[in-house]
């Protein structure tokens, strides 16, 4: 069992030589760039539903590294069971902006056609499988899909991510526990941000960590400090390719914190310490990141105001295009219920449709 | 053509299937090895190997969870829950996840995948193996729902649930496993979801069955030929997608409609054929639409031939769509 915490980057940005996963210079400012993206998505977006221009956001701050890190180790024909906390795995694999953008607004552009609330993403074109609210059901469907590869001989490999609150579900332990009987490929992230909307990591569990949990799935459970994303890296790059040489799963615990609140909904004020965010606000993953990078002269101010200011208009044209683009078609409630609408469903759109009348228009666009 | 047993039908499609797409797996508690509690994989393993055969844990959720995650990345699962009784750790992973995959999704991901689970009472096996929860499942948008009632159905509907591209409930009524023989095609066969049939012609009443029941309502249809009444029964076969065309059909000629079925009266599968009949058939209708089903208790052990419906029920149901 390993539960020592993995740090590779200390608070001034020195690295450990024989530590530092040594990725090429040009890597290193592309994930950089991908931490502060997706730092200014996450303001922007909730900027947005502030001003009611959307009607739910929930944002993945102070967790850049541990996300992005993780998904890093992956080959693009890996797969993601995502949980709804690592919006970076979009911007690192490229995902188009218009798709993720779309999705916060339900619009005829959305690649999921406005089923389901913002940040419910379905991105098959990079591999990022549809996301649901209920905590943690994507593990088991992770632990499947890698033993489905493994009977079809394939060697992809499967990331999957919960908080830890998820690995109080059911699906923690069926995902865990079929992954390891079948020695599926299939890394499980666990990023611990320390509290599951209101409860703090002490009330969910008994164990002395996330990562010690692996020792009764028969697994490797490894702890990483999940603000130092070379020693996320580092840790997750050993679990893939251990996976895709048929090794079996890992458990990986990235030791983070959950900057913001749970969501727009929420409000972390109410329940926690002011002292613990500032804490933890020294450790921020990107400040500490820019400061790997400066010492190794790869970073400088010219070049994040340069993208910064890219990414910053890259992102309103995308929300420009996304919010004059008009709701699904009525017609659309029904599709994708099955693969050919049922006679019912078929006598439901033509009810629905035949209707006269102004549409309703109590519900609003954000009750809530 | 081989005159098999409704299970040995089961293992028959297993078979063919799994010989004829290579992309299809079988899995599930004591499946292996063991065939099944019941024997329904009986030589599964030993034709296919322990790849395409192969037990699991004791986690109903950890076995439709995993099968959600094999359909989506591409081969076809068939999960067995050893009974129904046992399915509600799954229940999440069913209605959440197999269910939505498709819809949530904008169609990017589908989840073609079948959960077969023997069900239904008639086996002293008290309310923990022996519910009929049907309903539960056809509640749910993106579930089809498959009962057979024969020996070739039973082939000819898992064949076809199997290559369904969406999630397919297959519920085996374990009562007649094994007292119901019937002619079986040999390889090929199949019949489409969404089609019912007419388990017996008649121009009275129209009994709308499922399962172990149509064989009651059989039974029950003889003696009520002797008191001069002509009983028609109605197998839907699958109940989502559900064959409307051929109830309304029936009781548009009949004009009376009984629906018997095992799970508690209330809020179940019957009842919304009981809807369906009253919202486009009203006008053809000479009595009350009417229904046996269980009772709305939990599942009894030794009363449970009160419980069950059973041919003196079927009668006094029958009689009520005549007097009222």
């Amino acid at each position: 069992m390993t539960s020592k915490l993995l740090t590779i980057i200390e608070k001034d940005g020195k690295a450990a030589k024989d530590k530092d996963p040594n990725l090429s210079d040009a890597e290193l400012k592309r994930v950089y760039k991908t931490m502060v993206t997706t730092r200014m998505m996450d303001e922007r977006a909730l900027n947005l539903q502030r001003q009611g221009g959307i009607g739910f956001y929930l944002q993945a701050l102070g967790q850049e590294a541990s996300h992005i890190g993780s998904a890093l180790a992956m080959e693009d024909s890996d797969w993601f069971f995502p949980a709804y906390r690592q919006p970076g795995i979009m911007l690192l694999r490229g995902a188009d902006l218009d798709d993720i953008v779309n999705e916060w607004y339900g619009n005829d552009g959305d690649t999921s056609k406005g089923r389901q609330m913002p940040v419910h993403y379905s991105l098959r074109s990079i591999n990022f499988v549809s996301i649901s609210s209920p905590i943690g059901t994507q593990l088991s469907h992770a632990a499947g899909a890698a033993m489905a590869a493994k009977i079809r001989g394939d060697d992809t490999v499967f990331m999957t991510y919960c908080g830890d609150g998820g690995t109080s579900s059911n699906d923690f332990h069926s995902g865990l526990n079929f992954a390891a009987v079948y020695q599926s490929p299939c890394v499980f992230v666990v990023e611990n941000n320390q509290w599951a909307i209101s409860v703090p990591t002490s009330q969910q569990t008994a164990s002395e960590s996330m990562a010690a949990k692996a020792t009764a799935y028969g697994i490797p459970g490894v702890r990483v400090d999940g603000n130092d994303i070379l020693a996320v890296y580092r840790v997750c790059k050993e679990a893939v390719d251990r996976a895709r040489k048929g090794g079996g799963p890992t458990l990986v615990e990235t030791v983070t914190y959950r900057m913001g609140s749970h969501s727009s909904s929420d409000d972390a004020a109410r329940y926690r310490d002011e002292e613990e965010y500032e804490r933890w606000k020294e450790r921020d993953p990107i400040d500490r990141f820019q400061k790997y990078l400066a010492k190794k002269k790869l970073w400088s101010q010219d070049w994040e105001d340069e993208f910064r200011e890219q990414f910053k208009q890259d992102l309103q044209d995308a929300i420009d295009r996304a919010r004059v683009r008009p709701k699904p078609a009525a017609a659309t409630l029904f599709d994708d219920v099955y693969m050919n609408p049922t006679k019912q469903l078929i006598e439901q759109r033509e009810e629905l449709l035949g209707l006269e009348g102004p549409e309703a228009d109590d519900i609003g666009e954000f009750p809530l | 053509m081989t005159e098999m047993t409704l299970l040995g039908a089961v293992t028959d499609a297993l078979r063919t299937e799994m010989r004829n797409d290579d992309r299809v797996v079988v899995f599930g508690e004591d499946v292996g090895k063991k065939g099944g509690v019941f024997g329904a994989t009986d030589g599964i393993q030993s034709e296919f190997g322990e790849t395409r055969c192969f037990d699991t844990p004791l986690s109903e959720c950890g076995i439709i969870g995993t099968a959600v995650g094999m359909a989506v990345y591409g081969i076809r699962p068939i999960a067995e829950i050893q009974f129904m009784d046992f399915i509600y750790p799954a229940f999440d992973q069913i209605v959440s996840e197999a269910a939505k995959m498709r819809y949530r999704s904008g169609g990017e991901y589908t989840c073609p995948m079948v959960i077969r689970t023997p069900y239904g009472g008639g086996i002293r096996g008290g309310h923990y193996h022996s519910q009929s929860s049907e309903a539960y499942f056809c509640h749910t948008p993106g579930l089809k729902v498959v009962i057979p009632s024969t020996a070739a159905d039973t082939k000819g509907l898992l064949i076809s649930s199997i290559r369904d591209e969406d999630p397919v409930m297959f519920l085996e009524p374990k009562r007649i496993y094994r007292t119901h023989k019937g002619e079986v095609p040999d390889g090929e066969h199949v019949v489409p979801l969404g089609k019912g049939r007419v388990a017996r012609e008649g121009t009275d009443c129209t009994i709308v069955a499922w399962g172990a029941m149509v064989g009651i309502c059989e039974k029950a249809a003889d003696e009520a030929a002797k008191q001069g009444k002509s009983i028609e029964i109605i197998d839907p076969r699958s109940l989502v997608p559900l064959d409307e065309e051929l109830i309304l059909e029936s009781v548009k000629k009949t004009g009376r409609c009984l629906v018997v079925y095992e799970a508690p009266k209330s809020c179940s599968f019957g009842s919304e054929i009981a809807a369906i009949v009253a919202e486009k058939a009203i006008e053809y209708l000479e009595g009350p639409v009417a229904r046996v089903g269980g009772f709305d208790t939990p599942f009894p052990y030794s009363l449970e031939h009160l419980y069950m419906p059973d041919v003196r029920r079927v009668l006094k149901g029958i009689e009520k769509t005549f007097t009222w």
